[in-house]
């Protein structure tokens, strides 16, 4: 659409490339830099900062369904427990941000610099001008693709899913938080900060760990596998390793890829939605239950629960488009989620979970 | 689908709200229609009462039955007594509906009649209404509320406000749209403020301002199954300190965070929660600007204008839904009925942004001022649709409807001191702060002075910016064709546009547009059409409520140009003069187009209204009303007609534009339109037609009118083409007034001619609704006014079948009717408007629309006159109603609302421009018992003991002086003031005489009215002008303002008396509409 550049006279001509030869112009307000990766779309319309920063997002070109972006800028770098208090991890994690209306002009008490600018800062590539709308029903039609951002000279395609993004963006070394009684040891994936905050707020001390690490070495309380990106399938040590944390009794939580892992431990199969779920707004009900839960969710890969051995069980179905959310054992305590308890960003309502986790911890200890 | 409930009901009562007044107005036509619609779908037997019968809810076909009762607990009582239903609805009613519920409940009515309150019940509704429960509620689950102090005398107010510290915001428990509220910032202000609200309300609050704090909203749902969801959180542009509903809101919030956001929502979950709403409610918040802190100011218990505006603005139907919830199903049973494949239990995700801006009637009022704060004063209001925020607002601002064109672009506009009119808020602060960026404030500078957040200001300043770079530009072929571009994307107009560079001439610019029109046409700059599907495109939708916007490159709908649609243009924001009645004529169109086969499209972008519910049309556009919009629609869809005819004069005055541009408009010719609506075409052709009119002239020279009224006389009605101050019409009686209006209120000259015609006094008003086919008439329905001619038609009570005409009048006036719809050769609704002294009949008005009484003569002859001028308009046969107006054995009343509780200072005096913001209609077995009905519908009560009359003129006098025996003899004690009291003396009847305020003797008109000793006041004014006496003005504001009844007309007086002397409350007729 070339829209919005009239007051902006400065800004770049870029544009988005599809891998089905679609073209989509608009300019530029990030960093001038090339980037490929698979176009996806997310549909909250509140939350850029922590979105951007969630690992789970490596390696893809982000589309934002809401128009006006950057309105309150981006928060500063303050730490709390060693991390930025404000942001989901150390990175900008997407490959390029897709936006219809980019508000140069932000205010808030809390901003500290322009989404601009942190994007340049990240070397990130961030379009305006895209009707937004249009290319996401393209995505929605054919699939989520793959894309890139082009200024002048072309450069490949790349399918994230065939990389393991996870090790890119796991921890490399072991990270220890907090003094509570209880010892949780996190395989990080990718996690989200707002994962550690949750448990730390829980009287607990995590332990984070690469996510090939052998957790038999380990001393814990309860297991937790974190969210992530790409294909679970290419985390094939992590799955071995939950292999064996399921085959004891110490409890085991995981959050989104820690979902599709632990079914994949547990003999089930992992499949990649159409255009996946991204957004603020999914209703899961817990099944057996009349209770009904809006989550916040971003994935593009989903468990097929009919494919789970006895004893375990599905716990959360989501219901729109029926889609696994979560699993538990039946007898052991050992359950998952697809969708975000941590939230950030998104609503809070399942935060419930992780005292679900601390209460199996205790009992189990007791 | 199969739903688990937890009990099968069989039998509801609903409550509606009633007139429409200033806080409580069309979104509760369109709840009540929802909930209504969600039960009748389960096969319950529905009830509804509510005595507003120009609403679409009081059709047939939504309720089972129907009672146009009065809203209060005696006449509930009364129909639940009689339907015995097993659940009543609350909350679909608005404060009205939810008073009365409380009553019922508190009184024991619904324990004696076994009635289940469905939803929220009544002691969750009184923890959020009684300010303290509310406090102590929410201050059990940690959560904060603002520092305030429940005080019921002066002293403790003064005492709280003082613990407080000024400023400190008045609020009276209780109150609709924040009525009796206000903010003091010392103890002045509060002596004037708190004595006036603690009259009003036995209790009120003092509580510590946060003037500055951003206010949020959010929308929460809840069901049995403790299932919550928020459908919508909405962000005022305007900081705390003026009342959401004068404030322009957007939605979604535009510059919370997202832990701002989250958190806020959470917290309105656990309020819920806590407080065990089920259904729907509204959670309003002050939020720090420079911080997270919060406060909750206030939770509404039911459906509420916000709900409506969520409603609208996501696509989520919250009142269908909370009926569902209401009956016992969960959320997650229910479907999003815009997907129809995925759940009701979802938050939508919307991508666009919506603009509500309200609208404001001010000018209507004699003394109102134009300050707008924490009690609501608009009368309507509009959403806009689009992807960017300045899209959406100067949207807005043209849809607002007075006159101007977008944020920029406008001219008339004068502003004394920017500085001044930026810090004190008025009904037009945002052309204020336009004005204030194209002087070049700084944006910094406005924030503080207003304290609108910089978000919002520098997107204005984008406006600015690009009309900037427009003026710079004389020619479209030498303009930068990116700029046409981008200035449509942030929604400037063609009409803008062409202001803008071509600087045409008033007498050029429409030419001009049509230039501009073509030009961006050819260049490609074209609007496209996107639906609201509630999931930002996530999943496929087959919804028809859309919109256009200018950031996009393709349509969300396929256009069929099959020549099997029809468009219908809607009737706009609300406003005094156009109401719930045009948008019944409306949504009855559309019925009628659909149900003879072909797919019916509505164009209208008022939030309020049930035309604007997606379920009613096949496709919503929910968009601008103007020319360049309705061609751009009628581009797209180019369908077989459009109806110009149903929505009021808005779409009447597009008429002849669409026509000269080809657009097939059905039904009358907008050539006949013109012709009607054109003074000087109207007048002759009365005179070819031999139909006399009030002598008129339009004159250009005080000179040319003072020979004018030389020769007629005088009184004379004036309506200036120019106002300079107060309403635009008057009636003056004598020279000197004349002289004084000429020189203080209007302008005069060859630009701005003055229309003066002969005033007939002791006139009665008749009119005439009608359907025509072709030139014949097919069905009629004459109705008189109680007052004479001299009070407004919108304001006058009306009597359908008349019951005090000649029948040489009747005769007549069918005669004349037949003639205008012959030589207009009128196809579809019109109404004729007459005056009839002794057996002359005159002509004053005709519209070739439908008319705002249309809904009440159809629903009192139960025949739809708009069905039958829709099916008229399509060229389908219609048989002519044989009923005959003198058939019917009941009588229709209708009675007029107004809202003068609301608009400080003005004066509560009924004149020759209308100032109602709502109508009742009843049907009653006599005319006494619909007169006492609808007067009972509109808030006046049966007087207890004590009246106080001040009669005017002789005239009036005299013909209050049978009522006045009946008053006596009935043991009523008569007040008076001096020359009343002489004049009823004279004539045999005791009164006690009290002294005109300004006397300063007791005993006093004044403190008689203050200290609540009188139960009615009839005050007539004297003579005809609007600066009317002072004492007078006092006796009717401090009635207003100490909410006494008041009566100003003499007629009306002596038939309300009349009416409740011959019959008790307990001789009302209870009978439902179908029972007639």
């Amino acid at each position: 659409m070339n829209q919005a550049h009239i007051l902006h006279p400065a800004s770049r001509p870029v544009k988005l490339i599809l891998e089905d030869g679609t073209e989509w112009n608009g300019w530029s307000f990030g960093s001038e830099t090339p980037m490929a990766g698979e176009v996806v779309f997310n549909t909250a319309m509140a939350g850029y900062p922590e979105s951007i920063t969630d690992a789970s997002y490596r390696g893809q070109i982000l589309v934002l369904t809401y128009p006006l972006i950057g309105n309150y800028g981006v928060p500063g770098k303050q730490r709390e427990h060693g991390m930025l208090k404000f942001f989901e991890s150390e990175n900008i994690h997407i490959s390029g941000l897709i936006i219809s209306d980019y508000s140069f002009d932000f205010n808030h008490w809390n901003a500290d610099q322009s989404l601009a600018d942190w994007l340049q800062e990240f070397k990130i590539p961030g379009i305006y001008g895209i009707d937004t709308r249009t290319l996401t029903k393209h995505l929605r039609e054919e699939g989520a693709m793959l894309g890139k951002i082009v200024f002048d000279e072309d450069i490949p395609f790349v399918n994230p899913n065939l990389i393991n993004l996870v090790d890119q963006v796991s921890t490399k070394e072991i990270i220890r938080y907090g003094h509570g009684k209880y010892k949780i040891l996190l395989i990080d994936c990718g996690v989200k900060n707002n994962i550690i905050r949750c448990l730390l707020r829980r009287d607990t001390e995590v332990v984070r760990v690469p996510w090939n690490t052998d957790i038999q070495s380990v001393e814990y309380d309860g297991l937790f596998i974190s969210n992530g990106p790409g294909d679970p399938k290419q985390c094939q040590q992590t799955i071995a390793h939950i292999r064996k944390a399921i085959s004891g009794d110490k409890p085991v939580f995981g959050i989104c890829l820690g979902n599709q892992l632990m079914g994949l431990a547990a003999g089930g199969d992992t499949y990649k939605l159409k255009y996946g779920h991204r957004s603020h707004n999914q209703p899961v009900l817990q099944l057996g239950t009349n209770k009904a839960y809006i989550t916040s969710q971003n994935h593009g890969f989903a468990l097929d629960d009919t494919t789970l051995p006895d004893g375990w069980e599905p716990l959360f179905r989501n219901l729109n488009d029926q889609t696994n959310e979560g699993i538990r054992h039946k007898t052991k305590p050992f359950f998952s989620s697809q969708f975000h308890p941590e939230a950030s960003s998104g609503p809070t309502d399942t935060e419930f979970l992780f005292d679900e986790f601390i209460e199996k911890i205790k009992n189990f200890k007791n | 689908m199969v739903l688990k409930t937890s009990r099968q009901y069989s039998k509801i009562l609903v409550l509606g709200s009633g007139a429409l007044k200033i806080g409580e107005a069309g979104e509760f036509d369109y709840s009540g229609s929802q909930a209504l619609k969600a039960l009748r779908e389960e096969g319950i037997y529905t009830i509804l009462v509510n005595p507003n019968i120009a609403t679409v809810q009081t059709s047939e076909g939504i309720a089972d039955q129907i009672y146009f009762l009065p809203v209060t607990p005696y006449f509930v009582e009364k129909v639940i007594s009689k339907e015995r239903p097993e659940g009543i609805l609350l909350a679909f009613g608005g404060q009205t509906a939810l008073n009365c519920g409380v009553a019922l409940y508190k009184s024991g009515v619904l324990e004696k009649y076994g009635v289940e309150v469905l939803g929220t019940q009544v002691k969750a509704i009184i923890d959020t209404e009684d300010r303290e429960l509310f406090v102590q509620r929410l201050d059990e689950i940690d959560v904060k509320t603002i520092q305030s102090q429940a005080v019921s005398n002066m002293e403790d107010a003064y005492r709280a406000a003082d613990k407080l510290g000024y400023p400190v915001i008045i609020r009276s428990a209780y109150a609709l749209g924040g009525l009796g509220s206000g903010f003091c910032d010392n103890r002045d202000d509060l002596e004037k403020l708190a004595a006036k609200s603690l009259t009003m309300a036995p209790q009120i609050l003092v509580e510590k301002s946060l003037k500055g704090w951003k206010e949020v909203e959010y929308e929460v749902v809840r069901d049995r199954f403790d299932n919550c969801i928020t459908v919508c959180n909405m962000e005022n542009f305007d900081p705390l300190g003026i009342h959401t509903g004068e404030s322009i809101v957007v939605a979604p919030s535009q510059t919370l965070t997202n832990t701002e956001y989250h958190k806020l929502r959470a917290l309105s979950i656990k309020i819920i929660r806590h407080i065990q709403i089920v259904g729907e409610c509204n959670v309003q918040y002050a939020l720090d600007p420079n911080s997270e802190d919060y406060r909750v100011i206030e939770v509404n218990a039911r459906l509420s204008r916000s709900s409506a505006l969520a409603s609208k603005a996501t696509g989520y139907p919250l009142a269908f839904v909370a009926a569902k919830l209401g009956l016992g199903h969960g959320l997650h049973e229910l479907k999003n009925s815009v997907t129809l494949t995925t759940t009701a239990c979802f938050e939508p995700a919307l991508d666009y942004i919506v603009v509500k801006i309200p609208r404001w009637d001010l000018d209507k009022f004699e003394g109102v001022s134009h300050e707008i704060g924490s009690s609501m004063k608009s009368v309507g209001e509009v959403m806009a649709i689009g992807r960017t925020f300045e899209e959406a607002i100067q949207k807005g601002l043209r849809m607002i409807g007075q006159g101007m064109h977008g944020f920029v672009g406008n001219r008339g506009l004068q502003f004394d001191s920017l500085d001044n009119e930026l810090r004190t808020p008025t009904d037009v602060r945002i052309f204020v702060i336009a004005q204030a960026l194209e002087r070049g404030m700084r944006v910094e500078d406005i924030h503080e002075m207003t304290g609108i957040d910089l978000w919002f200001l520098v997107k204005l300043r984008n406006i600015v910016r690009l009309k900037n770079m427009l003026e710079e530009n004389h020619s479209l072929e030498t303009t930068d064709i990116r700029l046409i571009k981008e200035a449509k994307i942030r929604g400037f107009s063609d009409f803008q546009i062409t202001r803008l560079i071509l600087k045409s001439p008033v007498e050029k610019i429409e030419e001009d547009m049509l230039k501009v029109r073509k030009f961006r046409k050819e260049a490609g700059i074209v609007p496209y059409v996107r639906q609201i599907d509630t999931l930002a495109a996530e999943y496929p939708a087959q919804t028809n409520y859309l919109y256009l916007t200018y950031s996009s490159i393709s349509h969300d709908v396929v256009f069929q140009h099959d020549k099997e649609s029809i468009i219908v243009l809607g009737s706009g924001a609300y406003r005094i003069g156009s109401s719930v009645e045009f948008d019944w004529c409306s949504v009855n169109a559309l019925q009628t187009i659909r149900k003879e086969g072909y797919l019916g499209i509505m164009i209208n972008y008022n939030p309020e209204t049930v035309s604007t519910d997606y379920d009613m049309s096949d496709r919503l556009y929910f968009d601008e009303l103007s020319f360049e919009r309705v061609m751009d629609i009628l581009d797209l869809e180019q369908p077989l007609g459009v109806v110009v005819s149903m929505g009021g004069q808005i779409p009447n005055n597009l008429a002849l534009r669409l026509y000269a541009q080809s657009v097939p408009i059905i039904g009358t010719s907008p050539v006949s339109i013109d012709r009607a609506e054109d003074r000087h075409k109207f007048s002759m052709m009365l005179d070819t037609l031999e139909i006399d009119q009030p002598e008129w002239q339009e004159l250009t020279s005080i000179e040319e009118i003072h020979n004018f009224t030389d020769r007629i006389g005088f009184p004379v009605l004036i309506r200036p083409s120019y106002v300079l101050s107060g309403a635009a019409m008057n009636v003056v009686s004598n020279k000197e007034e004349l002289d004084n209006y000429l020189r203080l209120a209007v302008r005069v000259s060859r630009q701005h001619p003055v229309v003066v015609t002969d005033f007939i006094e002791q006139a009665k008003e008749i009119e005439i609704d009608a359907v025509a086919s072709k030139g014949e008439l097919i069905a009629y329905a004459i109705s008189e006014h109680v007052e004479f001619a001299g009070v407004h038609s919108g304001d006058a009570t009306m009597i359908f079948p008349p019951q005090k005409l000649y029948f040489e009048t009747v005769r007549r006036i069918k005669k004349i009717s037949r003639q205008v719809a012959k030589e207009l050769n009128i196809t579809g609704p019109f109404n004729i408007q007459f005056l009839a002294k002794d057996n002359d009949i005159k002509v004053i008005e005709c519209n070739l629309r439908a008319s705002r009484s249309l809904p009440f003569v159809s629903k009192v002859l139960k025949t739809n006159l708009i069905e039958l001028a829709t099916r008229v308009m399509l060229g389908k046969p219609v048989e002519k109603p044989k009923k005959s107006i003198f058939d019917l054995d009941y009588i229709g009343v209708k009675a007029s609302q107004f809202s003068f509780s609301r608009l400080q200072k003005a004066d509560p005096v009924l004149g020759v421009d209308m100032s109602s913001t709502g109508e009742v209609g009843c049907i009653g077995e006599d005319y006494y018992d619909a007169i006492l009905k609808s007067m009972l519908s509109v808030g006046y009560q049966i007087p207890k003991k004590n009246i106080l009359l001040s009669t005017g003129p002789i005239k009036d006098k005299v013909h209050l002086l049978e009522a006045c025996h009946l008053l006596d003899n009935h043991g009523y004690e008569i007040f008076a003031t001096p020359g009343t009291g002489d004049f009823l003396r004279g004539n045999g009847i005791p009164a006690t005489i009290l002294h005109w305020p300004d006397e300063k003797i007791n005993p006093n008109v004044t403190e008689y009215i203050r200290n609540g000793l009188i139960d009615l006041v009839i005050n007539i004014p004297k003579n005809l002008t609007q600066g009317e006496l002072k004492n007078d003005y006092t006796i009717r504001r401090n009635s207003i303002d100490f909410n006494i009844p008041l009566i100003t007309n003499a007629r009306l007086a002596a038939a309300f008396i009349t009416a409740f002397c011959k019959l008790d409350l307990e001789d009302i007729s209870i009978k439902a509409w179908k029972e007639y």
